[in-house]
């Protein structure tokens, strides 16, 4: 039970995580597949962050006094790095939703497959006439 | 105590904004969400004295995120066709939840100044801002100076992204479908 209290930082925010995962793989509409990966990728950053922590430690920014403790500066460096490369891939999975509606008028998953499998019909039913 | 209660309140209020952003059907709402939880996070991310990853996610998670996703809502339908609750995949959640959750168990202690990964590069890094880079704030002389091929690869990959984005939506790669139908009615006939 201690554990869980010294660990609780991280298990609320693999509740938020799973949240997160929860709306990219059951909900059809792309976006918001695309706004639950952003709430799981933002959780994932929180749980790099959180292991950086030091209890009673500062902001890693020198304050000149050598008795201070700073945080760990170095997850802070990598998730910098991969907040911006996550909004370049969120960007091109905007432009991708786009196009997918253009081509089927529609942004549901299942409705996509389903025009997808009536197209693959008719064209081998259209295939089929020709042959004969 | 103080750090534990803010924390607690912040993550809680995190939860409620992604379990309503789970529930929301109008596309614009879950869209105004999502940018709500990046502002929240960002705020949380100062609490965990990460104030540069806390400046860049209020700016990007929540800026251009948001501006990105509301252009896109322009072009597309407002309301998500109402779903039941999934069984299986909400199966799934909650049982990788569980794993990781068992495997949170082997951390170090949360805010333990003796966990491994505050032993190996970290003081040197801390060191070597002051006394070879000059630079006060760490988080940036690590960026820029110990890891600039990285922030370089960064820029690629935003480049990269850019041409992606720009070659995704440029007139000519375009195939609508409805088109596509009539040319092979008109071949048919």
């Amino acid at each position: 039970m201690s554990d869980i209290a010294a660990q609780w930082n991280y298990y609320l925010v693999i509740i938020l995580m799973m949240l997160g995962f929860y709306a990219v793989i059951a909900r059809g509409n792309m976006i918001k597949k695309m706004v639950g990966l952003n709430i799981f990728q933002t959780s994932v950053f929180m749980l790099y962050i959180s292991m950086g922590k030091i209890d009673g430690g500062t902001a890693p920014i020198l304050t000149g006094d050598p008795a201070t403790v700073y945080s760990n500066p170095l997850p802070h460096v990598l998730i910098l790095t991969a907040i911006v490369v996550g909004v370049a891939t969120t960007a091109v999975g905007y432009a991708l939703i786009i196009r997918v509606y253009e081509a089927y008028g529609t942004i549901e998953d299942d409705e996509v497959a389903a025009l997808i499998d009536a197209d693959q019909d008719a064209r081998e039913r259209a295939d089929a006439e020709a042959d004969t | 105590m103080d750090m534990f209660a803010v924390n607690a309140f912040l993550i809680v209020l995190l939860s409620i904004i992604a379990f309503v952003a789970l529930r929301v059907h109008r596309l614009f709402a879950l869209v105004m969400l999502s940018g709500a939880f990046s502002l929240t996070a960002a705020a949380q991310f100062v609490v965990l004295d990460a104030v540069d990853v806390a400046f860049t996610e209020a700016a990007v998670g929540a800026g251009i995120s948001t501006v990105l996703a509301l252009a896109t809502l322009t072009l597309l339908p407002r309301e998500e066709k109402p779903h039941a609750i999934a069984p299986l995949p909400a199966i799934m959640a909650i049982a990788t939840g569980m794993l990781l959750m068992l495997a949170v168990g082997d951390l170090p202690q949360f805010g333990d100044a003796e966990a491994p990964v505050h032993q190996h590069v970290a003081p040197d890094y801390i060191y070597g801002s002051e006394k070879k880079i000059g630079v006060p704030n760490i988080v940036t002389s690590v960026l820029a100076s110990y890891r600039g091929y990285d922030t370089l690869g960064e820029t690629v990959v935003i480049f990269t992204a850019a041409i992606a984005v720009l070659l995704i939506l440029a007139g000519w790669t375009r195939t609508p479908r409805r088109r596509h139908d009539e040319d092979g009615e008109d071949d048919a006939g």
